[in-house]
């Protein structure tokens, strides 16, 4: 963009926006394709369909690019923001800072203008001016008369508004080089069955695309160029990815109670279903789609399901698991395969619904009361989502036992670039030790919980086989052969082998995925969604000469390389989205680990944790290490400063960052990132 | 003492149903309840409904909740499974069940604090579903295993054991159930196994939810005088208004009944159930008049029993979720997963 770009001025109404700021080119050179935008809307003005479009766009240009929506709970009339990251080096997180806000909504213009980095830009709808409002002398004001443009084309108050959305994806396709025809194609895919909205919303695409070329000098030094890195790649979200890993597991009971966020999973579920698996000639569906009167229901009829023999699951949140939780321990005692998705969102109570933690590590992995541990998978992508959802219904059948798949609303609602799932048809489910009729031919009796194989998993069997297989499934309790006992000697058999059981589910679960560099004696553990956002801080960090090792739990139990990884290193950073280090305490309740090695980076403001978050919490923590080493040694923190991080540390402190304006802005605090050390007490 | 087996001696002279068992062969473990339980009359008139209708013990599915009465399934059809579920929450485990296998009997055994406590939403939920199920509900007014606290059916101005009396207005089952949509709806009484054997033999060829409301005195917490669910109170105030003969399609109809005094209903498997009225008042074909007329007795303190309501359905669960006749625990995996080829189409609409 020239230095000369103008401010809108509006049929001479509108007095001229100066951007004193402006340095044209300065620190914007190198950011093609590298650059974030922010989009303020109000929910329900359609503004969904532009930002996806526009990321569609982007991507279809062979661009990796992120999208995250911040929406409201709420059907209309609400702020939300949408991020786009356009990120040629294929990164997946939000990076922490904005450089195009898109302002659409006049309520929120004071936060979003803040939130612009220096040498930034703001577009806004100059319809009505707001020169004050709006001045910051660092970055560059773009003015575009969006509703007045809308309304001189459109007519219909609905219309209008819905149109003034689209219009600004117009505006951006010239600000940033995107390909009209693109657009246009993918208008026609997206409305295939009403070939006259293509017509309208590109209209409105172009009003907002012709003014921007003739008012600026288009396009801006952020902007888009083609490239080709996006082959082999899909943008999907997480609840459809692990949707459509239910289909093709085999799932054929699903029955929940609808719950932001999880709600998307059962419906994409549904649509896969209906459909994949509904019978062209009779209308059967090979599936029972059951909308349960809440979640202590839902839950229940999966484990009915289950333990007659379908595999069945259910998708909930937070205040599900809760309700959840006594069915959870009867199917741990009792020895019923249930498959859950948490799709995580903001608590304790109805917290925020609509935005995303990591809040349920603890109350899933031991949901219930007395002596229960439950199977967590903890997806870090949509990918993971879709292979999970079927190793989880494995994993289930194979334990005979509840398995809990944490993902959370980040993963599951945004939009996500990942590798093309793919699926082997040489797949078979693995329904674990289920003795059909020609077993019980061979045995004389069958005794339900009797441990035969030494792995702590007993054999089951269906009802309706045979009448010598009858068993009851009982939360009571029971004894080996399945029936009522309050004997202490025969009730303490069946914990202890359920222990045993535990042991095996350890061999069992997805490993860690676990990343070391020569001579890196300090490390990050994290989980999840967080996944992206670590990468990036330790290729972020790495260039700064702090290289970490990095391991990132897949599922719990946590198994034996955890541990060895814990037991390596004399620092570990354990990154994740919650206030109480849930994970930390999950880590020292579960594995041998020092507790005063573990330092928690925690992220919990229900925005997704970003790449300069974990980069600047690490390197404070690094800064103040080293002050606290020169003044007296820091109980806890051992030889960390300079030996611990090799030759590196020296220059952490030197290559500091300045801390992130987006993220303190975006969830409208100053909170600073909030580094936990254990020596001082954290969560115990 | 359930984990006694009984000793299993058959005695070659013991009748024989069309599966050639006997009514031994659908007994279950001993019964754990006081002496005299109303429950244990429900459980034997259960074993002689299942050993009429020939059931295959594997194919019968029992579930029950939380409560003495929950326990009952452990006492009859020890060769078909059972599911002992959480409190007041079976009828989610039948309606998961039912959706995995359609070809099972399900045999749902409940109280009074597990169905109109607890678990009345869930109980409500399973009858709008219309789960092919026969729900048992035996009920006598208290919590037993915590000691004789009243239930929700609890009548106004009855008397615990310890003198307190009810103010709380009760939960009627039936009337519930007739509000709800339910489409076989009963009461009867432990201590009349000719009425109570038919009714249940027709409730489990009954396709969709049918509930039989069973009067089960407490012998322990709520058999003494005050007490409106005693046996004493209950065998005065019991009021058969519609019995029913039960004749299975297998079996040929050789009855002859007199026109205005019985009415036949055909079942969904060409099954027959005779309703005998006893109170020409009451009629059994309609749904309000059938409400109103046991509301209208209950006011006056007596128990309406019988079949008060049936209507023959066909849209249960499966019907209305349009699954396909096999059970869905039986489809093959080739049939369910769509496959690699498919799936790159799919992945077409996230390019």
């Amino acid at each position: 963009m020239s230095d000369r770009t103008p401010g809108i001025c509006m049929q001479g109404r509108a007095p001229r926006i100066h951007h004193e700021g402006l340095r044209a080119g300065d620190s914007m050179t190198d950011r093609v394709n590298d650059f974030v935008i922010k989009i303020a809307t109000v929910n329900g003005t359609g503004s969904a369909s532009a930002n996806t479009l526009l990321m569609k766009s982007i991507f279809r240009s062979g661009i990796p690019v992120m999208g995250k929506n911040y929406f409201p709970s709420n059907i209309q009339g609400l702020p939300t923001w949408y991020e786009i990251r356009v990120t040629r080096d294929g990164h997946v997180a939000r990076s922490g800072r904005v450089d195009i806000m898109v302002a659409m909504n006049a309520e929120t213009y004071s936060r979003d203008v803040k939130e612009v980095a220096p040498g930034g830009y703001l577009l806004y709808d100059s319809t009505w001016p707001r020169p004050a409002l709006l001045r910051r002398d660092d970055i560059t004001v773009i003015g575009v008369p969006l509703a007045q443009l809308c309304n001189e084309s459109f007519s219909g108050v609905r219309t209008r508004i819905l149109m003034k959305n689209i219009c600004y994806a117009g505006v951006l396709a010239a600000l940033l080089d995107l390909d009209l025809e693109q657009i246009r194609k993918l208008l026609g895919e997206t409305y295939s069955k009403k070939p006259q909205l293509v017509e309208s919303n590109m209209r409105a695409i172009q009003l907002g695309y012709d003014y921007a070329k003739q008012h600026f000098a288009c396009p801006l030094p952020l902007r888009i160029e083609r490239m080709n890195a996006t082959a082999g790649h899909i943008m999907i979200d997480g609840n459809t990815a692990a949707a459509l890993g239910c289909v093709y597991a085999g799932a054929t009971v699903a029955a929940w109670y609808p719950i932001t966020p999880s709600t998307s999973l059962m419906d994409a579920f549904k649509g896969f279903c209906d459909r994949l698996r509904t019978d062209p000639q009779t209308g059967r569906k090979s599936f029972a789609f059951i909308q349960a009167e809440d979640e202590l229901a839902a839950i229940g009829m999966v484990i009915g399901a289950s333990w007659n023999g379908a595999r069945a699951f259910t998708a909930t949140s937070g205040p599900g698991i809760s309700l959840m939780s006594e069915f959870l321990g009867l199917a741990y005692y009792a020895e019923v395969p249930a498959v859950l998705f948490d799709i995580q969102r903001v608590g304790p109570s109805t917290g925020m619904p609509t935005r995303t933690q990591q809040g349920d590590i603890l109350a899933c992995a031991y949901a219930s009361h007395g002596d229960t541990r439950h199977v967590c998978l903890y997806p870090a992508n949509p990918e993971e989502c879709f292979y999970m959802a079927a190793q989880a219904f494995d994993l289930a059948e194979r334990l005979q036992t509840p398995v809990i798949v944490l993902s959370d609303l980040d993963i599951g609602m945004n939009d996500w670039m990942c590798p093309d799932l793919k699926w082997d048809d040489a797949y078979r489910p693995d329904r674990g030790k289920v003795l059909g009729p020609e077993e019980l031919a061979k045995i004389e009796k069958f005794y339900r919980f009797l441990d035969r194989d030494g792995d702590g998993i007993a054999a089951r069997t269906l009802p309706g086989v045979d009448p010598k297989a009858a068993y009851f499934a009982r939360g009571s309790g029971h004894t080996q052969y399945g029936t009522y006992t309050e004997d202490a000697t025969e009730y303490q058999i069946v914990l202890d082998r359920l222990l045993k059981k535990w042991e095996t589910a350890k061999t069992l679960v997805p490993r860690p995925l676990i990343e070391t560099h020569p001579g890196a004696d300090a490390a990050i553990v994290s989980v999840g969604s967080c996944e992206g956002a670590v990468r990036e801080a330790l290729d972020v960090l790495a260039a700064q000469g702090v290289t970490l090792d990095y391991l990132r739990v897949r599922a719990f139990p946590f198994g034996k390389e955890v541990d060895q990884f814990l037991a390596a290193h004399r620092l570990v950073f354990v990154v994740e989205q919650n206030r109480d280090a849930q994970l930390r305490s999950l880590l020292t309740l579960e594995t041998a680990v020092e507790k005063s090695k573990l330092r928690s980076l925690l992220h919990y403001n229900g925005l997704p944790v970003s790449s300069s978050f974990i980069v600047d919490g690490v390197l404070a923590e690094l800064r103040g290490a080293q002050a606290g080493a020169r003044a007296t040694p820091v109980a806890g923190l051992g030889g960390v400063p300079g030996a611990g991080l090799g030759a590196t540390s020296g220059r952490a402190g030197q290559a500091a960052q300045p801390a992130s304006a987006g993220d303190a802005a975006a969830a409208g605090t100053n909170a600073p990132p909030r580094v936990e050390r254990s020596a001082a007490g954290g969560h115990s | 003492m359930t984990y006694l087996a009984k000793p299993k001696v058959h005695h070659p002279s013991l009748p024989k149903n069309a599966l050639g068992l006997t009514r031994r062969d659908y007994e279950g473990a001993n019964s754990t309840l006081c002496a005299g339980c109303g429950h244990d009359s429900i459980t034997a008139a259960l074993i002689e409904a299942c050993w009429q209708l020939s059931l295959p013990p594997q194919n019968v599915v029992k579930l029950s909740g939380i409560g003495c009465s929950s326990k009952t399934t452990a006492y009859f059809v020890g060769g078909g499974h059972g599911f002992n579920a959480v409190h007041g929450r079976m009828p989610s485990i039948a309606t998961g069940a039912s959706a995995a296998n359609r070809r099972l009997t399900y045999i749902g055994v409940s109280g009074d604090g597990d169905t109109l406590s607890i678990g009345l939403g869930q109980f409500c939920h399973a009858i709008r579903r219309n789960i092919d199920m026969l729900y048992v509900i035996e009920n006598n007014g208290v919590y037993g295993l915590t000691k004789g606290q009243f239930s929700a059916s609890a009548d106004v101005g009855t008397k615990a054991k310890r003198g307190e009396v009810n103010q709380q207005p009760p939960i009627d089952p039936v009337l519930l159930a007739l509000s709800l949509g339910a489409t076989f709806v009963a009461r009867s009484f432990s201590g009349d196994k000719a009425q109570l054997v038919p009714l249940l033999m027709a409730g489990i060829r009954h396709k969709g939810f049918a509930l039989i409301d069973v009067l089960s005195p407490c012998v322990t917490f709520n058999d003494h005088e005050g007490s409106t669910k005693s046996y004493l109170y209950t065998r005065e105030h019991y009021e058969p208004a519609v019995n029913v003969d039960f004749i299975p399609i297998e079996r040929e109809i050789t009855a002859q009944y007199a026109e205005g005094e019985a009415l036949p209903v055909v079942m969904h498997d060409g099954s027959r159930i005779v309703l005998r009225k006893i109170d020409a008042s009451h009629d059994p074909t309609s749904r309000s008049a059938a409400a109103a007329h046991v509301q209208e007795r209950m006011k006056a303190g007596e128990y309406l029993t019988g079949l008060l309501y049936v209507e023959p359905s066909e849209s249960d669960f499966h019907a209305l979720n349009q699954t396909p006749d096999e059970p869905l625990n039986a489809i093959p995996y080739e049939r369910l997963s769509p496959g690699a080829k498919a799936l790159e189409k799919i992945l077409a609409r996230y390019r």
